[in-house]
């Protein structure tokens, strides 16, 4: 009878470990923190190499009602997601690891509008927060300054930085003590240099996530998919600045395509709308995590529900 | 694993111990003028043993198994319908491509009231992706305790997609492909205990044969799998046993490397995976290293984004996915709503159409053959110019869909304005935003 050599990888590298939030001991509010990072093998390949803790789950919820959400999630969330305090709550006690407060842009966004906000949300949860500008430079940057000093001490992770326009946005993480999202566009190379950059500013690289964008479902996974197995390949291999924890946004992805968002007027075979869209989303999300996904931000509570069994069945195997 | 130059020229005459070939080392009969230049050639695929009249039979032996491919290209048909699972070749799939989409299966059972409708709606399921007509690829009947010989005639008679015939009692799994006839159709499962009847079966019906161990014993799968080679099958699939996300990652992976990685033949062959009904774990087995694929439910709001992931992550890396050139409707414009063009970049069109979209406002979208260039690289490359923007203006009737001549070109072309003044007399040509992102807001303050 032949013996089976199992062929396994000895991998050099190890994504680097990084802590959310911060409790009363560590000087902030929260009431757990969140690890991400430290593996030393491919996504839950245990037979090979560490993974000391599992990819977690960030819900989002916005400073107001989304008027242009799919009505299968407002639905979902019955009425909490038009009160940013009832929808952080719903978001915790539905299973989010971490709550991603996400700005609109509209008129009354401005500095205080953002701390009164940024307060109620964290004295809403326990949760570490992750806080994300609408994706316009000037409020983004803003904003965040002002919600970097409000919430000084929380070790909170702000974003989006962008080649263009990341400065303003380190500098207050420098500042007080937070932590970066950087994002770029599905590009292995962009995504060092983005990290390189950030780090010469003096923000350690134990303070960068890293965002390498994805397209939802049909609408270019296939790029963010290969792109973060590069990405993990080369920290695995020991390439430095890729040994980030990846953070990415299957929920935003999924819910922009049609596919999740319109329920009328479809071909048959596109089968039943809500099944199809919570499908679209859950897909998306662990077709990400099978590809190095340390954070995936998720939309629809049925989501985190489907999302956290596979990950939890993931992360107790063999 | 194929061989190298070097691992080659010493199996050809030159290398050879017996005087009589070695005579013939170097005889430039093949063209070539040493055996070392020959092998460099088969070593790189450039050249064909065939043309060497001196080989010898172990040796000819030892180099076409090395040709072989790591994990066997497995056929199953019926009535037209065609499905070749295996002969990949990467573990990732930027490092080359994925070659072979999974077949994705549905299974009924032979006691099942309903099981010839099921059949027919798998059977009759197409759905249009970006211009592709997705389609599942067959049935598993499964024997439970009804007539499985009849059931298999029956769906195959109803439909005519390829069939996996799930049964471990030899005479059961014989009356199927009895039932089966004129189908190339998988056999599941030789066991340790049937092995010996179902391999005979599978030689007498030419069928391919699943070989199936419990929980993932790598040691009892391959034995078992020589075992069945050895008795004259050939075409093999590989049931490892495990059915869970953990041990179906760690077993698939561990089953793609050893098959690429360390040539190990008596497990190079496709997997077959059970996904019950749950769509996450399809997805797993799809993306990780699944030949064939089996669903527990038909249901077209979890399929459809199953073949979708599928031809995504089957998409070559090289070649993008293209969408048809031609005129996109986008939110039931009208002839006077806005008219934009972009290049047939999947990605590209997808970028523009669901920024358009997604903001309710209607428009035309054209779509321009860049030959799958995004609008950068295309316009760069010579195939996103004026004149390709002309041509596409003209090809697709707009005049009987428009009652305006005003179109708006992508903002990282607007060099182009100019030309296209010339190139379309009568036309105005405005110059939309760089990115995607800002169309909506382009179309709600520039357009009216």
């Amino acid at each position: 009878m032949p013996v089976i050599e199992i062929p396994t990888e000895k991998w050099s590298g190890k994504v680097r470990e990084i802590t959310l939030g911060a409790t009363t001991a560590e000087g902030g509010t929260r009431t757990k923190t969140v690890t991400i990072g430290g593996e030393t093998t491919l996504p839950f390949l245990h037979f090979e190499g560490n993974i000391p803790h599992p990819p977690v789950i960030a819900v989002e919820v916005r400073d107001r009602a989304p008027a242009d959400w799919s009505s299968i999630l407002t639905q979902a969330w019955s009425g909490a997601s038009e009160d940013v305090v009832a929808w952080t709550q719903a978001a915790e006690a539905c299973g989010a690891d971490l709550i991603l407060l996400q700005f609109s842009l509209h008129n009354s966004l401005n500095a205080d509008y953002a701390r009164k906000i940024f307060r109620q949300v964290l004295e809403a949860t326990g949760l570490p927060l992750i806080v994300f500008g609408p994706g316009q430079a000037e409020q983004d940057n803003e904003i965040l300054v002002a919600i970097a000093e409000e919430g000084k001490g929380e070790n909170l992770v702000l974003g989006v930085c962008e080649d263009k326009n990341y400065r303003t946005i380190v500098a207050a993480a420098l500042g007080h003590g937070h932590m970066v999202n950087a994002r770029c566009p599905m590009d292995v190379n962009l995504s060092k240099q983005l990290n390189i950059l950030i780090n010469d500013m003096g923000l350690p690289l134990e303070r960068i996530v890293m965002d390498p964008t994805t397209g939802a479902l049909g609408y270019g996974i296939e790029y963010g998919y290969s792109v973060m197995e590069r990405l993990r390949l080369a920290a695995l291999q020991g390439d430095s600045m890729t040994q980030q924890p990846m953070l990415v946004t299957p929920g935003e992805e999924a819910w922009r395509t049609k596919e999740a968002r319109t329920g009328d007027g479809l071909p048959e075979a596109w089968g039943e709308w809500e099944e199809r869209a919570i499908n679209w989303e859950t897909l998306t999300a662990s077709t990400l995590l099978e590809s190095g996904a340390d954070v995936v931000v998720l939309r629809h509570p049925e989501s985190v529900k489907r999302v956290r069994a596979m990950i939890d069945t993931l992360m107790n195997g063999n | 694993m194929a061989l190298t130059g070097i691992q080659i020229y010493k199996l050809l005459p030159a290398s050879s111990k017996d005087p009589e070939v070695k005579k013939h080392g170097n005889c430039k009969e093949c063209g070539f003028p040493t055996c070392l230049a020959f092998a460099m050639k088969l070593g790189q695929k450039q050249a064909e043993l065939s043309q060497c009249p001196y080989v010898e039979e172990e040796a000819k032996v030892q180099l076409e198994a090395s040709a072989a491919p790591p994990i066997r290209l497995i056929t199953l048909s019926a009535n037209g319908h065609k499905l070749e699972v295996g002969n990949e070749t990467a573990l990732f799939r930027h490092e080359k491509t994925f070659y072979h989409q999974p077949g994705l299966f549905v299974r009924i059972k032979d006691s099942q009231p309903d099981a010839v409708e099921v059949a027919k709606s798998v059977a009759d399921y197409a759905v249009d992706y970006v211009g592709i007509d997705l389609t599942l690829d067959g049935l598993v009947i499964e024997s439970a305790g009804g007539d499985f010989a009849a059931t298999v005639a029956a769906v195959k008679e109803a439909g005519s997609l390829p069939l996996i015939l799930m049964a471990e009692d030899p005479a059961t799994a014989e009356a199927g492909l009895k039932a089966a006839q004129g189908t190339e159709s998988l056999l599941w499962a030789a066991t340790p205990d049937n092995w010996e009847a179902m391999a005979k079966l599978a030689a007498q019906y030419k069928a391919p044969l699943t070989v199936r161990v419990d929980d993932g014993d790598l040691n009892a799968l391959a034995a078992l799998a020589e075992q069945v080679a050895g008795a004259g099958v050939e075409n093999i699939v590989l049931d490892p046993g495990v059915r869970d996300y953990s041990r179906s990652l760690t077993t698939f992976t561990q089953l793609r490397r050893l098959a690429l990685k360390k040539n190990e033949r008596t497990v190079g062959y496709p997997l077959i995976a059970f996904a019950g009904d749950d769509p996450i774990l399809a997805g797993q087995h799809i993306a990780k290293y699944a030949g064939f694929v089996v669903l527990d439910k038909f249901s077209p709001g979890m399929v459809y984004p199953l073949l979708v992931m599928r031809a995504n992550i089957f998409t070559d890396p090289q070649k993008p996915i293209q969408v048809q050139p031609g005129l996109y409707e986008i939110n039931d414009p009208k002839p006077a709503d806005p008219l934009m063009v972009t290049t047939n970049f999947s990605i590209t069109y997808f970028a523009v159409a669901n920024e358009v979209e997604s903001s309710g406002l209607p428009g035309w979208l054209l779509v321009a053959d860049a030959e799958g260039m995004s609008v950068l690289t295309a316009w760069a490359a010579g195939k996103f110019d004026a004149e390709r923007i002309a041509k596409s203006v003209k090809e697709n009737g707009l005049g009987e869909k428009l009652n305006h001549q005003r179109l708006v070109i992508p903002g990282h072309v607007a060099v182009l304005m100019g030309e296209l003044e010339e190139e379309l007399p009568g036309w105005e040509i405005n110059v939309g935003p760089r990115e995607a992102v800002d169309l909506p807001n382009y179309l709600k303050t520039m357009w009216g």
